[in-house]
């Protein structure tokens, strides 16, 4: 028992690595609001696309969907991390990962958006025209604000993993919140840095997870 | 040299390709082996939490909502750092493969037994009453009526889980896990060239992209058998 | 044969039932009836328990119901329930939903299940719909395979709730006359109903009850004639505006 609190739970240990952590943290809150507002307009685009009369925007589209949904999103990250520089293209860390989660979150909130667009009942279209509003109008007035409505509990639950996709960025040596904590444990050889980490992840999103379960399991009654 | 042709080179180059394949597909065994492990002790898991919770005991659901909850909330990433390099400091050595394969059964445990819970919460209270009045005690009435009815449900949202999290095989890579990812990056740092990395890309590319494309199919057959 | 004293329910701090007595002998037909919230369901669900009554005592066939020895679900088969909603299992189809209890409660093999459950489908009436799943089969159809599932455990009672307030009229015959054909082959029945019209061509007693109480109990010659207590009168004119 002992050993368990020594090895996970060392107070000492965890106050010298807390301004490294709290830093990473920083970094890690940097990437979330660089690739969440990225994702959520890159996922609308890629579903309002998935809609559009031309076959093939919807055929390169539906591919590219598939395609950044069957890549682990770590295969994503190295593949742009240490492929690009071959090309000739030298990206920051920051941007790799930026770059790689926008468009893995990408894909994912577009699927979600066409969820959300395909469950507004043809008739709201339909309404809107015709007391006179454009198409344009219509999208944004009348469907999109059901369409996220409908969808909500899977957007949150899509941003609670992307802020989770962030710690990611510690295997390409960006230094947000895991990799802090884990550099503090290669120097104190001591797992309570990443614990610490841990509980930092769990105090963000332990709140939106217990908010999603309700939702879910209400939607489902 | 053309611009096309030092793009083939550089990622696409076939000595490398001729080179490093064997490793690759050894990559894909791994990972292959990891995923099928993953997912049939992940589901069960799921399935068996689930289903105790079902009997609404107090004390033993508010563990499981603990558990579910936390290993919904923490990077798959964190929890396979803290087991691999904090057990063997408390005298539990595991091989990373197993480190690999617990961390992520656990995770799609959590997030197959909250499905499966949505699914069996979703199942009229009339069910329940109508196997109980034929004489059927409260786990059969659960395993004949109530799961049946509940698991289809459960199809389309636990499909694209179990690929989402499956995927994440390639975090074996930060342990040591020889899969897909591990060797491609050992052997673009043993060649100085691109094209490990490409074919890393496409082997998983090869194994995950018909299982997308039969996810799309449950997903679409479920949703118009539900309507 | 049911035998029921001084039965109390209450949920919260809102008291059901309170204080029921009711005996229902072999072969009779009890029919109950009241305002709605007089707690006639409650007391038919406390009757096999899918309710858990705070107070008093059911026996059945001389076995204590509440007693915390009995095997509830032993006696539960003994009860046949028929639901306001029927609650067929839609993932299997009319034989499915009547072989199911035959074979995992029963532990009848597949062909004996399957001859009783044709046999007891015959009886309502359905056995050319036997494979045919609960969203085939219209709202009259799907309360008497309701039926042939509870018949088909050859209960010793068979308790009726509302069992067809969800149907339209035409269909509720094609009920009624299967409840009919039961109550002539001898099947003990407790029916929770607004069918006055059943009640008075079949039903041996009729009782009233409102607010959880039982106001009066007696032949139906006499709760649908003169003699009965003003608030049933009152409670049946109501009903036939």
């Amino acid at each position: 028992m002992d050993a368990i609190l020594q090895q996970f739970f060392n107070l000492d240990i965890m106050a010298q690595a807390a301004p490294l952590v709290f830093r990473g943290l920083g970094m890690t809150l940097l990437v979330c609001c660089a690739v969440i507002p990225l994702g959520l307009v890159g996922g609308l685009l890629v579903a309002l696309g998935s809609r559009s009369h031309s076959r093939l925007l919807r055929g390169l589209l539906a591919g590219l969907i598939d395609l950044l949904r069957a890549l682990p999103p770590l295969v994503l990250l190295i593949a742009i991390s240490a492929g690009l520089p071959f090309a000739g293209i030298r990206l920051s860390p920051f941007a790799c990962v930026t770059l790689a989660l926008f468009l893995n979150t990408s894909a994912y909130y577009g699927e979600v958006y066409r969820a959300g667009l395909e469950s507004v009942p043809h008739g709201q279209w339909e309404a809107a025209r015709c007391t006179g509003m454009t198409a344009w109008q219509t999208l944004v007035h009348v469907v999109i604000p059901q369409a996220v409505r409908n969808v909500l509990p899977d957007l949150v639950s899509n941003t609670v993993e992307v802020v989770k996709l962030t710690s990611l960025a510690s295997v390409v040596a960006l230094p947000e919140m895991l990799y802090s904590a884990d550099m503090a444990r290669s120097v104190t050889f001591n797992s309570s840095p990443i614990v610490l980490a841990a509980l930092i992840y769990l105090a963000l999103l332990w709140p939106v997870v217990r908010l999603m379960s309700r939702l879910e399991h209400r939607l489902g009654t | 040299m053309t611009g096309g042709s030092l793009f083939l080179e550089t990622f696409f180059n076939p000595t490398i390709i001729a080179r490093y394949l064997p490793d690759i597909l050894k990559g894909m065994l791994v990972t292959v082996e990891v995923a099928a492990c993953v997912i049939v002790t992940g589901i069960a898991l799921g399935l068996a939490l689930a289903v105790v919770r079902s009997f609404r005991l107090r004390a033993v659901n508010f563990l499981i909502i603990v558990l579910v909850d936390v290993l919904r909330a923490l990077p798959p990433l964190v929890i396979v750092l803290i087991v691999y390099f904090g057990l063997p400091n408390v005298g539990i050595t595991l091989p990373s493969f197993a480190v690999l394969w617990l961390v992520l059964s656990l995770v799609l445990a959590a997030f197959a037994e909250e499905v499966f819970w949505a699914g069996i919460v979703s199942v009229r209270k009339g069910q329940w009453e109508a196997g109980r009045c034929t004489g059927m005690t409260e786990f059969q009435t659960l395993c004949w009526i109530v799961l049946p009815q509940a698991i289809r449900l459960t199809v389309p949202p636990l499909t694209n889980r179990t690929i989402a999290i499956t995927k994440n095989t390639a975090l074996g890579t930060v342990i040591g896990v020889p899969e897909i990812l591990n060797q491609a990056t050992t052997a673009q740092s043993f060649s100085g060239s691109a094209t490990p990395l490409m074919m890393g890309a496409l082997a998983y590319l090869v194994l995950f992209i018909p299982v997308v494309i039969v996810g799309r199919w449950i997903e679409t057959r479920f949703a118009w058998r539900r309507g | 044969m049911l035998d029921i004293r001084a039965l109390r329910k209450t949920f919260g701090a809102v008291e059901v039932l309170k204080g029921i007595d009711l005996k229902v002998a072999r072969q009779e037909l009890v029919f109950i009836i009241g305002p709605s919230g007089s707690g006639k369901s409650t007391l038919l669900r406390c009757m096999n328990r899918l309710e858990e009554p705070s107070d008093g005592s059911i026996f059945v066939d001389g076995v204590d119901l509440l007693s915390p020895k009995t095997d509830i679900n032993l006696m539960r088969r003994k009860l046949g329930m028929v639901f306001q909603s029927f609650n067929l299992y839609p993932h299997k189809n009319a034989l499915g939903n009547v072989t199911l209890a035959l074979r995992k409660v029963l532990r009848k093999s597949a062909a004996e299940a399957e001859a009783i459950a044709m046999a007891a489908l015959d009886r309502v009436g359905l056995k050319e719909k036997a494979g045919n799943f609960p969203s085939q089969l219209s709202g009259g159809q799907q309360q008497r395979v309701a039926i042939a599932r509870a018949i088909a455990l050859e209960p010793t009672v068979l308790l009726f709730d509302e069992p067809t307030s969800a149907l339209d009229p035409e269909l509720a015959g094609s009920v009624l006359a299967a409840m009919g054909d039961l109550k002539k082959a001898g099947m003990t029945m407790v029916v929770v109903s607004h069918e006055m019209r059943f009640a008075r061509d079949f039903a041996d007693r009729v009782v009233f009850m409102e607010n959880g109480e039982v106001v009066q109990d007696g032949p139906p010659a006499v709760l649908f004639g003169p003699d009965a207590h003003p608030r049933v009168k009152a409670f049946l004119s109501e009903l036939s505006h």
